[in-house]
């Protein structure tokens, strides 16, 4: 499994009020909530994601709240990944339980640049940077965590399952 | 062969088999929980897993809090739609509009020590007050908790922290966690355990505790537990009216480091926004220009928490607005019995009781563009509170109840 895209850059501890501020939590539409995506950072955020992109980001990312919107409006805005030092323990359950694929990769803010074009192997867990000739190899996910992403997400997965 | 922590003693109980850090283990958990805003989505995701049974119903807890009482028409729907899920499944443990915020009930309530206890909002690390192990987690884990009665978790590596001495005057539990996060900022617990001893239980009370439980979270611990003692046994006994045993964890348990914190040397505490770890001294930023002052939230707003608002905002006016919730039904009769909600109405407070309110920037007096929030919740995040450009200065009781009078940030002893 590759996923790809154009790479935006944030910094530490992009909590989840800053993803999904509190007032749009009423619903759980993903249109909806890919509109509102990190908008108290960016209010053009979820334009600059639609045509698909990879989120690079420092510590702590999706720190704060048990919100899942937070991880089912990147997703929906056009997030195919988020790369980070570290995340949250709550948000990084979130992310793979809904199909996002999240990465620990320690160093990668240094090597990465905004606007990079990257392609992400989940299986190898190595991130190769076009027209550079630099790599990052990340923390490898689980088998179990593989097949969740492949299928979509933790319900997708354990509907074909019980197929 | 080293013994247990008390982490690894509730996990290798609830997974029927001797856990040690970082292994991936599924257990049994004791009680699961969700409030409104998380709840319809919980119901959702059973929806479409196409499974709408509960493995245990005595063991589900639910609690409205958020959007309490409802202050839109989604809200209202939100809640009707969860009470209809209620009754369809005639759920016992059900907590309308009007009982409290979820963590509060499941303390005077529900949570014993020892147990595993899993709800769909972040702060279920409250629980760890007395000495259970609590995460928050998303609706669509909460679903498959409700639905299985397990889930899985990574055992956390255990870190030791000793509460020695006796507090100051009005310095309480909230500048405690405080002092934690000022030493080791907010990414240093990431996937570890906190287990606190207190090494005299009297001088560090349930109230206290259960701030610093809170704010686990905002440490970014797994979960924080603090080892069942006296004074959880005295709480559950003045709550319930019963005894309950303690788990412990073996004298020769092996932790990753310790620290210890000498609670006379703990200062009054401000956390400065938009981060939770930028913590100074009240002295530092004294003289900071208030507009809102709100005592309340799952973090501060139980009885001790109301008597020194009180007890410092006793025969004086607010110079600021001044917004103060009761965390529960229960503590608010007790605190109207008291006479302190007399004293804070007196004073010019605004009293509402068992909701989250402006902690989540829901409704109760959110702040405007560009105000200043002192308040004694947990999280000053950009726009947490109301407007993006408003500012939340998180303290404890003493020091909001101080500010609300002079109008700036200030200490107990400049009114008093
Ligand atoms: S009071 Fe605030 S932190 Fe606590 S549950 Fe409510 S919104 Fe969350």
């Amino acid at each position: 499994m590759k996923v790809e895209g154009k790479v935006i850059k944030l910094g530490d501890k992009i909590d989840t009020d800053i993803i999904i501020p509190a007032k749009y939590l009423k619903y759980t539409d993903p249109q909806y909530l890919a509109q509102h995506v990190l908008e108290p950072l960016d209010p053009e955020f979820s334009k600059k994601a639609a045509e698909g992109i990879i989120l690079v980001a420092g510590k702590l990312f999706g720190t704060g709240s048990s919100r899942e919107q937070a991880a089912i409006a990147l997703k929906a805005a056009g997030v195919k990944a988020v790369l980070a030092e570290s995340f949250s323990r709550i948000f990084y359950r979130n992310a793979i339980n809904n199909g996002l694929p999240v990465l620990v990769c320690q160093g990668i803010s240094d090597v990465v640049n905004d606007g990079d074009y990257v392609v992400v192997n989940l299986e190898s867990s190595e991130v190769l940077i076009q027209g550079r000739d630099v790599g990052v190899k990340c923390k490898e996910l689980p088998d179990i965590v593989l097949r969740i992403l492949s299928a979509g997400g933790l319900i997708e997965y354990l509907r074909g399952l019980k197929k | 062969m080293t013994g247990q922590t008390l982490t690894e003693k509730i996990l290798s109980r609830a997974s029927g088999r001797k856990v040690a850090p970082n292994d991936i283990v599924e257990v049994s958990v004791d009680l699961v929980g969700f409030h409104d805003l998380t709840g319809f989505h919980v119901i959702e995701v059973m929806e479409r897993i196409g499974r709408e049974v509960i493995y245990n119903p005595k063991g589900l807890v639910i609690a409205f809090d958020h959007l309490v009482p409802p202050p839109d028409v989604r809200s209202a729907e939100i809640q009707k739609l969860v009470r209809g899920f209620v009754r369809k499944h005639g759920i016992v443990n059900f907590h309308d509009v009007g009982s409290g915020i979820l963590h509060q009930i499941l303390l005077e309530n529900y949570v014993l020590p020892g147990q595993v206890v899993i709800c769909a909002d972040s702060h279920t690390s409250t629980a760890g007050a007395l000495g259970a192990f609590a995460q928050g987690m998303g609706a669509t884990d909460v679903a498959a908790v409700v639905v299985t009665g397990k889930t899985w978790v990574t055992v956390p590596k255990p870190f030791k922290v000793v509460l020695k001495g006796s507090l100051r005057k009005w310095v309480t539990g909230k500048d405690v966690a405080l002092e934690i996060l000022k030493e080791f900022k907010s990414d240093y617990f990431n996937g570890m355990s906190v287990e606190f001893f207190v090494e005299n239980p009297q001088s560090f009370p349930m109230d206290y505790r259960a701030t610093v439980a809170n704010m686990g979270v905002e440490f970014n611990a797994d979960a924080v537990l603090f080892i069942p003692d006296d004074e959880t046994v005295r709480y559950v006994k003045v709550e319930r009216g019963y005894e309950c045993g303690k788990v412990l964890p073996d004298p020769n348990a092996e932790y990753v480091d310790e620290y210890t914190v000498e609670l006379g040397n703990v200062d009054l505490l401000v956390a400065i926004p938009p981060n939770v770890d930028n913590v100074k001294s009240v002295r530092e930023v004294s003289g900071l220009d208030v507009d809102l002052v709100f005592i309340g939230s799952c973090t501060n707003g139980r009885l001790s928490d109301l008597e020194i608002a009180a007890k410092i905002m006793d025969g004086k006016r607010v110079k600021s607005r001044c917004v103060v919730i009761p965390a529960s039904r229960k503590v608010f009769i007790k605190a109207l019995e008291l006479g302190y909600i007399q004293t804070l109405v007196d004073a010019g407070c605004v009293v509402t009781f068992g909701t989250c309110g402006p902690c989540i920037g829901g409704h109760f007096g959110v702040a405007g563009p560009d105000e200043v929030v002192i308040s004694t919740s947990n999280r000053n995040f950009i726009g947490r509170m109301g407007s993006p450009t408003s500012k939340t200065y998180l303290v404890g009781p003493a020091v909001a109840a101080a500010s609300a009078i002079t109008g700036k940030l200030s200490e107990p002893g400049d009114v008093l």
